[in-house]
């Protein structure tokens, strides 16, 4: 077991390893940042001060090696253009972005799972299969000409709900959040919409696949045959037990909203940190991009290798494969 | 009537008995055939700069200009023609998207069937690969290709590859599992064949129906993939609009009122993504008896 | 209950907020500064924005033309030297007061700034800062320095007493940001907002006192919901309305557009410095003498740029034809020269003259997010050269690829383009600041023709420019510059100029925006009603 969680953990530290390589030695190929940087007027002399001044003269092996050893004192190098802590930066964009991931969540969960019950418990019904068509349509549509879409209707033409940027700011219970009011959720909405598309249409599938295999169950059969009524059946048995995958599944699969948040923070944005990855990579803000980059190559790796781990104690025979390695 | 004719035959009857996923199809091949064909069915050669005009630009859908050349779908704000731009465009996104496809099935088939093949430690390492890959979202991986080494059409298409590959590697493997314990196999190791033709010629045909319902997924996959990284500024240069952007181009006169030069690119590649999707869909139901 | 009651106190808490912001001015800008600190990135956002906040001893008004801000008045007191006097009972934002230390101390800082990706070297190293009495300074020089005005005019003063020793993190978290400009600095959150409030003993010079209590500016990148957040009244006032929405937005009562044009160029830069260009063959892709090299060819080039129709349909109208490097009014510029007529007739005779009758392929490069329409005037361009024979290719990239290429990205770090599309603003606002970058022969060790890609060479203009640079006598040197100007441009066609930048800013109906050639945006310009 514990051999087991060693391995992983090396398997992670060694996946890390060969990003930041990977990640690092691409970012530097890649354009000149100085060029990007500086005063069109400046003379010759201000151009290699700026250079040597970002390190830029030394070999790639080693500013390589600076990042690493700095990287381990948890310093992920500065922004070549807001001369502040790369980590700072991003540090500060994480709360909007986890607002508008955590928003879309809930309106996906809301809209997508009474739907799928219905889909599932219903599923031959025409207004079934035009729930399933239309999740495939979901799966289709690419999100971020849906979100032009919306702001072409709602902001454009309706003028109902504002097409960029992050609302005011509330506090509630020590957060501060821009969905503690009315103006922040005018401003999350569309994005959020925007972005739970996908997911909507995910979790149609999922709820209405869980749904058609409880109301095969026996359990569900002796509550019919008991004359309990069909709306409870569906309100209290079915969703109970499809509740519980459902969360588990959406909740690993966080990740990739916040993955795919850079698309819709660039059409609407949105402040957050997928906008500071796509600004910094037209910008050619090195630091920055390798530290996007490696702190949710972090993350994803952390969060699977956590997830190996609770599984290994809730199902042994992973365990034992696991051993055999 | 050879057997494998009549297979055939029977295969296409059961394709057809839904009727969503036969349109679908018959819908996907007038694509294709457009995309193919782009140089000869469209109206004008969008990126002949002899004959586009820039005093043409920004033309609403159903306009003629004084020259007589009429513009169905308006023209953008250089002033080509947008159907001829759309089909230019669908050539683009269907070749990125089905190059990388096949890429990345000959390298995720290879991979997935020699480890299924080989098995021990060499399976261990590749399938360890895999699953660290798919913990990945599809967007991050090609994020981190194209960040890192700049944007450009071969590198666009090496991301998409990336981002595809441990999906067939993991499909191949798991169907070459169950076709290793079968009968022909064993009878041609009997027969003293080389591994690599006992792998890819017995072995990978009959894992090819999986397969393909995975491609055909992945592939409407990687077209949108494409579309948004085009859109993002990310993936294709500018010389070779794909319908990602168009649609992009498109979005800086959203709010003048030209809606055409976003919204009309942006139903191509519905349909396109769409109509796969459905297809692979059926496909995926047809091979999963399971799901009836 | 609970949440109705919850949700009345935020709508009353929301009109309360929104009738004290009644004065406020809320401004969407196209770019935020990348810092609060005024010596950390010597770029445009970061100077607009700093004038806020800071002034300077030279001021530079709307027309980039000097008046006293923090200095009274400034002279050459001998051919090395300057004296500048110090406007006397002018307060920083603590309240302390701003003597000749401050600026002997600025001078020293704003070389000297850690991590600087754009520092203030340029303007201040090789002068020597000499403090005669509190509110006296002397400048000195090795050699006579006549720009010294143009120079001082770019760098914010700050305090020696909140400066000391505090980093750009000090500027930006606003423990340093301490001027003496008509707003004081509240808060920086990056990709968010900016915030100032007034300055209620601003000392009045140059612009005048704030008009606003607090001003909030709104980074909003994408010129479309800069509109769409000016129409929805998110913000007041916005910045860079891209030109194509210029004429529809012209009539909506609601708003006020002010247009101006700018001190930037969009001109060409043609490979003249090797026999063998590599992105020009002739027709059908075999090779050929680099045709650029002949003055003829690049008159022929200039003569077969419609200009009228770039300005007006690539344009759409907001732009003006440029004939030189700086639009008339700017100090330097030639009264002679006039843009080129539109003559492909005349064009095809000169190329047949050159003994390039049958025309060339070439591939013009370009960016395409640095400048207004940048993609559109190279396709535009290869449109109009088509029509003399000439097959143009047009390749764009963004910015982040293209300046690298098109300064040395070929062999032996030299340009590697032979025809591309550039822009220069004059920051210095008269006509030495594009002639010394893109005309004057490349010689790094002198620190000229830093941007002159296309290699262009001629020691007459060399000479010329050289002698306005020592010449203190502002007229006579303004003869020198012009005449320099007549030859490099108007004789030699070393670069092309197709037209200058207008800038547009939008405001609601009861304001309007004096436009500043420097395209800067700053609010005190801003007049409403």
């Amino acid at each position: 077991m514990t051999a087991f969680i060693c391995t992983r953990f090396a398997q992670s530290i060694l996946v890390l390893f060969i990003m930041s390589l990977l990640v690092f030695g691409g970012v530097n190929l890649v354009g000149d940042p100085v060029e990007m940087l500086i005063n069109p007027e400046a003379d010759q002399a201000e151009v290699e001060r700026v250079i040597r001044e970002l390190g830029l003269d030394r070999p790639v092996t080693e500013q390589y090696w600076y990042f690493l050893v700095n990287a381990f004192k948890g310093d992920l190098g500065s922004s070549f253009i807001f001369g502040e802590p790369a980590l700072k930066l991003i540090i500060q964009r994480m709360p909007a972005t986890l607002e508008l991931a955590l928003f879309s969540l809930f309106i996906s969960l809301i809209i997508a799972i009474p739907l799928g019950i219905y889909a599932g418990y219903k599923p031959d019904s025409r207004v079934s299969k035009v729930i399933m068509a239309s999740s495939i349509l979901g799966f289709s549509m690419p999100t971020f000409w849906v979100g032009i879409i919306f702001i072409m209707i709602f902001a454009v033409q309706l003028g109902w709900l504002p097409s960029t940027g992050r609302g005011e700011i509330g506090t509630f219970m020590g957060i501060n959040s821009s969905l503690f009011t009315l103006n922040g959720l005018s401003h999350v909405f569309l994005p959020a919409l925007n972005l739970a598309l996908f997911k909507i249409s995910s979790v149609i599938r999922l709820t209405r696949a869980g749904t058609r295999e409880i109301i095969l169950q026996d359990y569900i059969t002796f509550a019919r045959s008991k004359g309990i009524s069909e709306k409870r059946i569906v309100l209290i048995h079915v969703l109970k037990n499809i509740l519980i995958p459902i969360v588990t599944v959406v909740g690993l699969e966080f990740g990739s909203l916040i993955a795919f948040s850079t698309v819709t923070e660039t059409v609407f944005a949105w402040p957050g940190m997928g906008k500071l990855i796509i600004d910094s990579i037209y910008n050619l803000d090195r630091p920055v991009i390798v530290a996007y980059l490696m702190i949710i190559v972090t993350f994803f790796v952390f969060l699977n290798l956590i997830v190996d781990i609770l599984y290994t104690f809730l199902d042994p025979r992973v365990r034992i494969k696991g051993d055999h390695q | 009537m050879s057997p494998k004719l009549r297979k055939f035959l029977e295969f296409c009857k059961d394709f057809s008995s839904n009727k969503v996923a036969l349109v679908a199809f018959l819908i996907f091949l007038l694509i294709l055939f457009v995309a193919i064909f782009a140089p000869l069915v469209s109206p004008t050669d969008p990126y002949d700069l002899n004959t586009v005009s820039i005093m043409n630009s920004r033309l609403p859908p159903f306009t003629e200009d004084f020259s007589g050349n009429y513009f169905l779908l308006g023209t953008d704000g250089a002033g080509r023609d947008m159907v001829s731009a759309i089909f230019y465009g669908l050539r683009v996104s269907l070749g990125v998207g089905v190059l990388s496809g096949i890429f990345a099935l000959i390298i995720g088939s290879f991979f997935g069937i020699s480890a299924a093949f080989f098995g021990g430690r060499y399976e261990s390492l590749i399938m360890r690969i895999v699953d660290i890959q798919l913990s990945f979202p599809s967007i991050l991986v090609a994020l981190i290709i194209l960040a890192a080494f700049g944007k450009g059409i071969e590198k666009t298409i090496i991301a998409l590859i990336l981002v595809q590959w441990a999906y067939y590697a993991r499909t191949a493997r798991s169907s070459a599992l169950v076709e290793i314990n079968k009968e022909y196999v064993d009878a041609a190791r009997c027969l003293a064949f080389g591994n690599t033709r006992i792998m890819f010629k017995h072995i990978l045909p009959n894992c090819m129906a999986p397969l393909i319902v995975v491609g055909t997924l992945q592939t409407a996959h990687a077209i949108s993939l494409e579309a948004t990284l085009s859109f993002l500024g990310l993936g294709l240069p500018i010389t070779e609009p794909s319908l990602g952007l168009l649609i992009g181009n498109g979005f800086e006169y959203m709010y003048s009122g030209d809606f055409w030069i976003s919204i009309f690119p942006g139903v191509a590649l519905l349909i396109t993504v769409a109509s796969i999707n459905l297809v692979g869909d059926h496909l995926r139901d047809m091979f999963n008896p399971r799901l009836h | 209950m609970k949440l109705i009651n919850r949700l009345f106190i935020i709508l009353i808490s929301c009109l309360l907020s929104s009738l004290a912001l009644a004065k406020d001015l809320t401004v969407g800008l196209k770019s935020e500064p990348s810092s609060i600190d005024p010596h950390y990135h010597n770029l445009g956002p970061n100077n607009a924005f700093a004038t806020h906040i800071y002034g300077t001893l030279v001021g530079s008004d709307e027309n980039q033309q000097h008046y006293p801000d923090l200095a009274t008045s400034w002279k050459p007191i001998n051919d090395t030297t300057w004296e500048f006097k110090l406007r006397k009972g002018v307060k920083f934002h603590d309240g302390s007061d701003f003597t000749a230390d401050d600026v002997l101390f600025t001078a020293q800082r704003a070389q000297n700034v850690p991590k600087s990706p754009s520092g203030f070297g340029t303007y201040l190293k090789g002068k020597e800062f000499i403090k005669i009495d509190s509110h006296t300074i002397h400048i000195k020089t090795k050699k006579p320095y006549p720009l010294m005005p143009n120079d001082i005019m770019t760098v914010k003063i700050i305090s020696k007493k909140n400066g000391e020793g505090a980093t750009t993190a000090d500027y930006n978290s606003g423990k340093a940001a301490i001027g003496t400009g008509p707003y004081k600095f509240v808060e920086w959150v990056p990709g968010d907002k900016i915030v100032l409030k007034a300055n209620e003993n601003y000392h009045g010079a140059g612009t005048g006192a704030p008009k606003y209590k607090n001003i909030l500016f709104k980074p909003i990148k994408s010129g479309p919901a800069r509109i769409a957040a000016l129409l929805a009244k998110d913000v007041d006032f916005i910045d860079n309305v891209p030109p194509l929405n210029v004429a529809k937005m012209k009539k909506n009562p609601t708003i006020k557009l002010n247009s101006g044009s700018s001190n930037r160029v969009i001109y060409l830069h043609m490979d003249q410095f090797r026999e063998d260009s590599p992105h020009i063959t002739a027709i059908g892709g075999g090779k050929i003498k680099n045709p650029l090299m002949d003055v003829r060819v690049r008159k022929a080039l200039s003569l077969a740029i419609n200009r009228d129709a770039m300005v007006s349909k690539v344009m759409e109208g907001i732009a003006v034809k440029a004939g030189q490097l700086l639009p008339a009014g700017f100090h330097g510029v030639s009264d002679q020269m006039k843009p080129d007529p539109y003559d492909p007739e005349a064009a095809k005779k000169l190329l047949a003259d050159a003994g390039y009758g049958n025309g060339f392929e070439m591939t013009i490069h370009g960016p395409n997010d640095r400048y207004i329409n940048d993609a559109k005037i190279a396709e535009a361009l290869a449109q109009m050269f088509s029509r003399i024979g000439i097959k143009a290719k047009v390749e764009t990239m963004p910015k982040a690829v293209y300046f690298k290429r098109a300064s040395r990205g070929g062999p032996n770090k030299s340009p590697e383009f032979s025809f591309m599309v550039l822009g220069w603003g004059a920051g210095s606002g008269e006509a030495s600041s594009p002639l010394r970058a893109l005309l004057h022969t490349y010689d790094k060790s002198i620190g000229m023709g830093r941007a002159n890609r296309g290699r262009h060479s001629d020691p007459v203009v060399d000479k010329l420019i050289q002698k306005a640079l020592g010449t203190v006598d502002s007229d006579a040197r303004g003869k020198l510059l012009a005449e320099a100007t007549e030859v490099a441009v108007g004789k030699n066609y070393g670069v092309i100029p197709i037209h200058y930048q207008m800038n547009t800013w939008a405001a609601k109906s009861s304001c309007s925006y004096t436009p500043r050639t420097d395209e800067r945006t700053i609010a005190t310009y801003l007049n409403c009603k």
